[in-house]
């Protein structure tokens, strides 16, 4: 009993098993090793919120954000942006009861419009379209695409993903095939400038990493909109896909449905009440889904195009920051407390609750 | 443990009465019938009556897998989560075109989730199997044939082999004992590792195998054993032994069982009966009960509130779909022309929007499946595995003694420790060291001993005193013999020679080696002498003995010798008494005597007992010390100490001879009040006592027991005491450990009242029960109108229940009450209990106050409450492994409790609870995204991100931080969470009810 069952064996216990004879000298410790991780007692800091702190901390961020929120809003209001929106007045008077049955006719959809520069535009002038309610990321619109045959030649015949714009009805392949292609914008714009044309450049309008990686140089468009129901733009069969820029944009589907594609860039500065005239083929049929077309023209500044939202949430956070520490300390002064005062916590405000 | 003669005696006896030819009567007529169909060819395994048989190898196998088993049983358990059976289905789905995702992306993270956690299984079943081996591999020596022993691998034993086990040797299998070293055939079996006992047990063979005590003799030994099929009962075996055509009974007596250990036996023959997993002990291992911890349970259900956040979204994402689907195609005309309505499949069809919607309903539950925490799971394993290593590592809860690191046995409860509200603890081993330590006596009426008892030295903390210093001091040099803490040098060195009642001393003395019934063990190298007793205070009774001048060396069969100090010559004597008659120790008689005839031929009945009993049965000429002695046990009791008093008498043959007669005769009753006979035989006779004195030893208390405890109070953590001691021990051990205070009203529920006895005693037993029930009930109520009735000032309430008294309150219509009382109280001492009841006490906290609770224990006899427990701790202590095996967490001593809840458990639970909220927090903040983006994609089902972002999202991008946060977050350092138990009383019950603040 009292002398040896302290090492009390078991075939639990791996070490103890097995030997025979309990007090056996055999000394390996099993004494955890020391070291500051293990005991968890590495050093550590844990800021504590004192007021000071708190209001010091509210001041910093009001005064860092508020002068780039300034900065941001200043920046996007430099950016000239015109923006004609023009589906319904593009319709002739007459047809307007009935815009998709004029869409879908041969009547001639020319159309002009005259746009006033309202403040001077240093060049490039990008010249967007900007279409509203139409789904680009809806998933069956999304999915409508072969990669593969984008950008191979060889893989002309791959129209998997494509249906129903995969092949013609004997049985060859589109390409390119899909939804996305098919339904291609056609809406073309010409610009004039006291009765002077204005080039619009469409070069480089797509992505380089698009043009020299997702679209092939020797794949070219075929049995393109040879169907009875055509989509939209029809492609030249002559030109590579990766020299079709206005397929590319089109094809790098916009994430809401309301998006600005890229149509080109007018190379040259425009002057303050300049008269645009613009001269569109309005052939793109958004009036089934009662969807809005705007041309768009507009420079850029160091932060792209003209967005004042970063600015007002610079201004907004920061502003509240300075509320925020503006309160605290008249609250801090007018009823300060002790740091740490047990009697606030939960549990010591109303004893019974305990 | 008992002389080696009175055994025999006792065995003889036995076999008197129960071996004859009648004995083939009540079990064993059940050999060959249904159940009892197993036959053991013995020293035979290879014939062919016994291949028929075909019983199982002595191969042992605990892991969970084998080669063949592992990938379906693992990915079973893998498929039995809800979210991973969910997360099949998506990727079951994601291979037809209504899967949002490509299929890749949606499989990978399954694989890798269910990979890791499968890679775990591995490595615990590889640790298993690394046991197992070592196991099986053992070797032992088997019979081979031509009276031959060669050792051979535990796994290649088969049944009916025979068996050579030695000294210190575990038993290889069950077996039957055949014969031993000793000429009677027996043998001392330690069952450590079954029960938890340490207390050796005698095993005896049958008479007709027990002469064979050589090799040689096996070599035509041939005998067909029947018994009961493989049982998990341990104490019961039916079986005979068929021998030269004569059929002899088989009892639990012949029966050793594998893993316990042959002690004080040289070496033994036995018979295999039992072999692998149909020996008992596997048998009885059931796994323990798989616990959950109830963070978990609530996390299942914030994962089945996202499962109804997932449909809802699903179902309005369907709606708009279908809605929008349908006005695609009206009368002909297409709206979203670029979409081609009028010619696609049935998931856009406008149609058939309706099916499209419902299609899309599917489409959806995969899109927003990324509120569903996919590695949640594996994330929290990791952490909680993590979590146990920091657990075990802790240098704070080492304890060097035993060599004992702290150790997780499962991970799975880590955060249950913070959150505990009442603990459940054992007494002995666990508060208190299970060592006894002779720490005073009172001799003649003048008391000794001057060591510092632990409720002294509590008491003198309270008070203030300077009592610490000289503690510290005397511990250093006491430390030398344990089970001692005696110091007073009027006595000892032999310098009682020269007290005023040296007589009386020199009979105390002499009364403390002889009456008892232990066992010397003598170290063969350096002669030292250690003892065997069946319970520790004997042990510490002979230990004093030795110390102060009166060693007990040896017990043969019919004497006990010790070397005595010889008052006159002052040089020691050995001298030897024959031993005539043991009284045994019983619960109710609370006494035990025996009855030596000395060297000079006087006959002597020595007797110690309790108080209660013994001063009632002294002479009229023997009360000479009496009051003095009363005032004695009373400071004792005071102090903490259990108390026993010694008292002698002198029996003329005439006398002796008639009790002899009588008392053998009872023995050999064969009625079944056979002890009831020989106990008032055995009163009779001890009667007309001189009283000699009193001795007092302490249940010393673990280090810091009372400091862990008062700082686990202070955190609003309760504890309850539940222990088979007597009530006035637990008391005083409630004292000690602060559990118990002055100024405390202790409510008593007891049945151990003389009403309750004389009830007892009548013959209707179902009124007796009824009566004493009423009388608990009784009790009961006052206690509840105490509670309800108290006012502050009267001091908090201490509930004292006993074992038969909880038997009644905690049947059904009783056991709210008593529940109610007990929490009402700030202590609840359980005395008396059994293992059964601690479990059903445990299981009652558990259910009906939906508490967390911990317990706590070291022995055998705690297992059922360790498991009942939400968390059960094992003591690693003296008193085997059995309670470790089956508890979570295993530590060395109590006082690490504080450590492993305080700091721990407190970190434990803030970190998985922050780490889960954070979880959900990153999944739903992700998963909304994407249904705010449906609503801009006219819900068509189309992700926001890109598949490989969204599949390494979870498993990969975000789950670092996660994990470090889950790993080493720390809100306080340990040296806070313990200084300042108090405020973090958020630790224990704050938080749960703070729950609306950490929304786990």
């Amino acid at each position: 009993m009292m002398n040896s069952n302290a090492a009390s064996s078991s075939t639990a216990n791996p070490d103890a098993a097995g030997s025979p004879d309990p007090p056996a000298p055999r000394r390996s410790s099993k004494r955890p090793k020391y070291s500051k991780f293990t005991q968890q007692e590495l050093p550590a800091c844990k800021p504590i919120l004192t007021p000071k702190w708190v209001i010091l901390t509210f001041l910093v961020v009001g005064i860092a954000f508020v002068p780039i929120g300034i900065t941001s809003l200043l920046a996007s209001r430099d950016v000239v942006e015109i923006v004609d929106r023009y589906e319904t007045d593009c319709i002739p008077v007459a047809n307007r009861t009935d815009k998709v049955a004029f869409i879908q006719s041969n009547a001639s959809k020319t159309c002009t419009r005259q746009i006033t520069v309202t403040k001077h535009m240093k060049r490039p002038v990008y010249v967007y379209y900007q279409l509203d309610n139409f789904y680009q990321n809806h998933r069956r619109y999304v999915k409508s695409r072969n990669d593969e045959q984008l950008k191979k030649r060889s893989k002309t015949s791959e129209t998997s993903q494509c249906e129903p714009e995969d092949t013609t009805p004997d049985g060859k392949p589109i390409v390119p095939c899909g939804l996305i292609a098919w339904s291609l914008f056609n809406d073309t714009y010409t610009f004039s400038r006291n009765k002077r044309q204005l080039t619009v450049n469409k070069n480089g309008i797509a992505w380089k990493s698009d043009r020299d990686h997702k679209f092939g140089k020797e794949v070219f468009p075929s049995n393109f909109q040879n169907g009875t129901l055509i989509g939209g733009a029809h492609l030249d069969e002559s030109i590579p896909l990766s020299k079709q820029e206005d397929l590319i944009v089109w094809m790098r589907t916009a994430a809401l449905p309301t998006f600005r594609k890229l149509y080109g860039k007018i190379e040259v500065d425009l002057e303050e009440n300049d008269i645009i005239d613009v001269i569109l083929e309005n052939n793109y049929n958004t009036y089934s889904f009662s969807g809005k077309k705007k041309l768009v023209l507009s420079t850029t500044s160091w932060l792209g195009g003209k967005n004042d939202f970063l600015g007002i949430a610079y201004l907004t956070v920061g502003g509240l920051c300075f509320f925020l520490a503006l309160s605290f300390t008249i609250v801090y002064l007018v009823k300060p407390r002790r740091l740490g005062d047990p009697s606030y916590l939960s549990w010591n405000r109303n004893p019974g609750g305990h | 443990m008992a002389g080696n003669r009175r055994k025999k005696h006792h065995f003889s006896r036995i076999h008197a009465f129960s071996c004859g030819k009648t004995s083939f009567k009540g079990d064993h007529s059940l050999i060959g019938g249904p159940g009892f169909s197993r036959v053991v060819h013995c020293n035979d395994p290879e014939s062919f009556e016994a291949s028929v048989l075909n019983y199982s190898g002595n191969y042992v196998r605990t892991t969970k897998y084998t080669l063949a088993t592992f990938f379906p049983k693992a990915l079973f358990e893998q498929f039995r989560r809800v979210a991973n059976v969910y997360f099949l289905i998506c990727a079951i789905l994601s291979f037809t075109p209504l899967s949002p995702y490509s299929a890749v992306s949606n499989v990978l993270p399954l694989v890798v989730v269910i990979g890791a956690t499968m890679g775990k299984e591995v490595l615990e079943d590889w640790r298993r199997k690394k046991q197992d081996i070592e196991v099986n591999n053992r070797k032992v020596k088997v019979h081979c044939g031509e009276g031959a022993f060669d050792y051979t691998k535990w796994r290649d034993l088969k049944v009916g082999d025979v068996v050579k086990v030695e000294k210190d040797e575990f038993f290889p299998a069950d077996l039957i004992l055949l014969s031993s070293s000793y000429e009677e055939a027996i043998c001392y079996v330690e069952t450590t590792n079954l029960d938890g006992e340490t207390n050796l047990k005698l095993k005896q063979a049958l008479d007709a195998t027990s002469n064979m005590h050589e090799d040689s003799n096996f070599q035509n030994f041939k005998a067909i054993i029947r018994c009961e099929d493989p049982n998990a009962n341990l104490y019961t075996f039916v079986g005979s032994l068929e021998l030269e055509e004569q059929q002899y009974p088989l009892t639990p007596q012949q029966l050793l069982l594998r893993d316990s250990k042959l002690r004080n036996t040289d070496c033994i023959y036995g018979a295999v009966i039992f072999t692998g997993r149909d020996t008992k002990v596997f048998q009885n291992s059931t796994g323990p009960p798989s616990k959950r911890s109830k963070v978990e349970r609530r996390m299942d259900k914030i994962i089945y509130f996202l499962f109804g956040i997932l449909v809802l979204m699903s179902f309005i994402g369907s709606i708009f779909f279908g809605i929008a689907t349908r006005e695609d195609l009206q009368d002909g005309k297409m709206k979203r022309w670029y979409l081609r309505p009028d010619d696609t499949t049935a998931y856009y069809d406008p149609k058939r929007a309706a099916v499209a919607a419902v299609l899309h309903f599917l489409t959806a539950l995969m899109l927003y499946g990324y509120l569903i925490p996919i590695s949640l799971y594996v994330s929290i394993e990791i952490v909680k595995i993590l979590q146990s290593i920091f657990i075990n590592q802790d240098l704070h809860m080492y304890y060097e003694e035993t060599d004992k690191p702290a150790r997780a046995r499962t991970s799975n409860l880590n955060e249950e420790l913070g959150q505990v509200d009442t603990i459940l603890s054992d007494k002995t081993g666990t508060l208190t060291c299970n060592s006894m330590e002779f720490i005073k006596c009172s001799i003649a009426g003048t008391s000794y001993g001057r060591g510092v008892t632990e409720v002294e030295r509590a008491m003198a903390r309270r008070k203030g005193s300077p009592l610490e210093e000289e503690v510290t001091e005397e511990q250093e040099d006491k430390a030398s013999i344990k089970g001692f803490n005696f110091e007073d040098e009027r006595i000892m060195n032999g310098s009682w020679v020269n007290e005023p009642h040296a007589d009386v001393i020199q009979k105390f003395l002499r009364l403390l080696a002889i009456c008892h019934t232990a066992l010397p063990e003598v170290d063969e190298e350096n002669g030292k002498i250690s003892y065997e007793a069946e319970s520790p205070d004997e042990a510490a009774f002979v230990i004093a003995a030795r110390e102060l001048g009166f060693e007990f060396y040896e017990r043969t069969q019919t004497s006990i010798s010790v070397h005595e100090l010889d008052p006159v010559t002052g040089t020691k004597v050995e001298r030897s008494y024959s031993l005539l008659n043991v009284l045994e120790f019983s619960s109710s008689r609370k006494r035990m005597s025996v009855i030596v005839r000395s060297e000079e031929g006087t006959l002597l009945l020595l007797s110690k007992g309790a108080d209660s009993v013994m001063f009632e049965r002294l002479a009229e000429n023997g009360r000479e010390f009496e009051e003095q002695t009363k005032e004695h046990i009373n400071e004792y009791a005071d102090a903490g100490l259990r108390t026993l008093i010694l008292a002698y008498r002198e029996l003329d043959e005439k006398e002796y001879k008639q009790f002899n007669e009588e008392f053998t005769e009872a023995k050999n009753s064969v009625s079944a009040d056979r002890e009831e006979l020989a106990e008032e035989i055995a009163e009779k006779i001890e009667k007309n006592l001189i009283l000699l004195g009193a001795t007092a030893v302490e249940d010393k208390l673990q280090n810091g027991v009372p400091e862990c405890i008062d700082k686990l109070a202070q955190a609003g953590i309760k504890l309850w005491v539940l222990t088979g001691d007597k009530m006035e021990t637990a008391i005083n051990i409630g004292f000690a450990c602060s559990l118990l205070r002055q100024g405390m009203r202790q409510v008593i529920i007891s049945s151990e009242t003389p009403e309750s006895k004389t009830l007892e005693k009548s013959e209707d037993k179902s009124a007796a029960a009824a009566a004493l029930k009423a009388s608990v009930l009784h009790q009961l109520i006052r206690g509840k109108e105490l509670l309800d009735s108290s006012n502050e000032s009267l001091g908090p309430l201490a509930l004292i229940i006993d074992g038969k008294s909880l038997t009644y309150a905690l049947e059904d219509d009783v056991k709210d009450l008593f529940l109610e009382l007990a929490i009402g109280c700030a202590s609840v001492i359980c005395c008396r209990s059994s293992p059964k009841q601690k479990a059903l006490v445990t299981r009652l906290v558990k259910t009906k106050t939906s508490s967390t609770t911990l317990a706590i224990g070291d022995g055998a006899n705690d297992v059922g409450m360790l498991q009942e427990a939400d968390i059960g701790v094992g003591i690693s202590g003296v008193e085997g492994m059995q309670a470790v095996m089956s508890s979570d967490i295993a530590i060395a001593q109590f006082r690490f409790l504080e450590r492993l809840l305080l700091v721990h458990g407190h970190w434990c639970y803030r970190r998985i609870s922050s780490m889960i909220c954070y979880f959900f927090y990153k999944n739903i903040a992700f998963g909304f995204t994407l249904f705010f983006f449906e609503a801009y994609a006219s819900f068509s089902g189309q992700p926001v991100y890109n598949d490989w972002f969204l599949s390494l999202y979870n498993v990969f991008f975000t789950s670092l931080p996660v994990i470090a946060l889950g790993v080493f977050d720390q809100d306080v350092s340990a040296r806070f969470c313990l200084k300042f138990a108090f405020p973090f009383v958020t630790v224990p019950s704050v938080i749960p009810r703070r729950c609306t603040e950490y929304p786990v």
